[in-house]
């Protein structure tokens, strides 16, 4: 006899694959909730870091606030053009969210840049290798976002598997999340 | 059915009604405040101003991304207990861990290298010292 591949958790209520979004998410938190947290007893525990942060450009990193926030309000937009069955639509808006990606790794490189000809690498002490491991693993997860959203952009287009416009959204506002920690932490407290 | 029609089993309608922009709009002001925060804190000599106005506006845009772009008010139970489960996990790390680290002295221990390098690390930057290139 053949059984449907399940499409939704009986038990759980919610479909599989953002049942499956969601732990991966719940994973993300234990990664970057430790990383964060791991930085702030460090940082509360060395004063003098204070003025190795006071390094970093507020202005890039507010910059790249606004491109990942505007990022995920077109994430959400696709979603919805997805809901509506408008696979065309939220195909073109996870495009404009891959470009947010993009625009938000280009500032990003052009500071990293920047930071280490100054003689701030991943080698410095105290604060710049938290700097670096924690805005590098964010960074991943910003380009591994752009690439998985292209592959489901193209399917939207052609009207694929929209739901999965909803799940790699739900990824990409996670990312947003952190991005918004990360901010006050590494470029405001100072 | 397909998959996205089980959709947030139908309970999300009030969730897509939501006005997006205004949200972003949202977003945007508590940046501007963010950013401004440290040059008010500043001005009136009150760290804690720019402590306040960047943690406190980070714990409210993540909770405007979380109720109204991720939608997870309205999403089952069972997806609240998971992420909840994590941020515990991370919790309790915090607790377990920051008491020796925050501290460089306890009641039978000290820490004299991170005692050192924090010493250390103060005296170069009431020196003005650059930084080491490659180090």
């Amino acid at each position: 006899m053949q059984r449907p591949i399940a499409t939704t958790r009986s038990v759980t209520g919610i479909p599989t694959g953002r049942l499956a979004i969601w732990w991966v998410l719940a994973s993300e938190i234990v990664i970057f909730g430790g990383l964060l947290a791991s930085y702030v007893m460090h940082r509360l525990g060395h004063p003098e870091w204070a003025d190795q942060a006071a390094h970093t450009n507020v202005w890039a990193g507010a910059f790249n606030t606004l491109v990942l926030l505007t990022s995920s309000l077109t994430a959400v937009l696709a979603h919805r053009a997805a809901e509506a069955g408008d696979g065309k639509k939220a195909g073109k808006m996870l495009l404009l969210t891959i470009v947010g990606g993009g625009v938000f790794l280009a500032v990003k490189s052009v500071e990293w840049t920047i930071e280490i000809q100054n003689g701030y690498t991943i080698t410095s002490p105290g604060f710049w290798p938290f700097y670096y491991v924690a805005a590098g693993l964010h960074g991943f997860h910003v380009l591994g976002g752009m690439v998985i959203m292209g592959f489901v952009a193209a399917a939207a287009k052609r009207g694929e598997n929209l739901q999965r416009v909803e799940f790699v959204g739900l990824y990409w506002h996670f990312v947003d999340i952190v991005w918004i920690f990360l901010f006050p932490l590494l470029y405001i407290a100072k | 059915m397909t998959d996205h029609e089980h959709s947030h089993g139908g309970g999300d309608q009030g969730g897509h009604s939501t006005n997006y922009v205004k949200v972003w709009t949202i977003l945007v002001a508590l940046l501007v405040v963010s950013v401004a925060g440290p040059f008010v804190g500043e001005a009136l000599t009150m760290q804690w101003v720019t402590l306040a106005a960047a943690f406190g506006i980070a714990i409210v845009k993540a909770f405007l991304v979380i109720k109204h772009f991720m939608h997870v008010t309205i999403e089952k139970r069972v997806a609240h207990y998971i992420l909840i489960t994590s941020l515990t996990c991370v919790v309790l790390f915090f607790a377990g861990t920051a008491g020796d680290v925050m501290n460089h002295r306890g009641q039978n221990w000290e820490n004299d290298a991170a005692k050192k390098v924090a010493e250390d690390g103060l005296k170069k930057s009431n020196h003005g010292e650059p930084p080491k290139k490659g180090h």
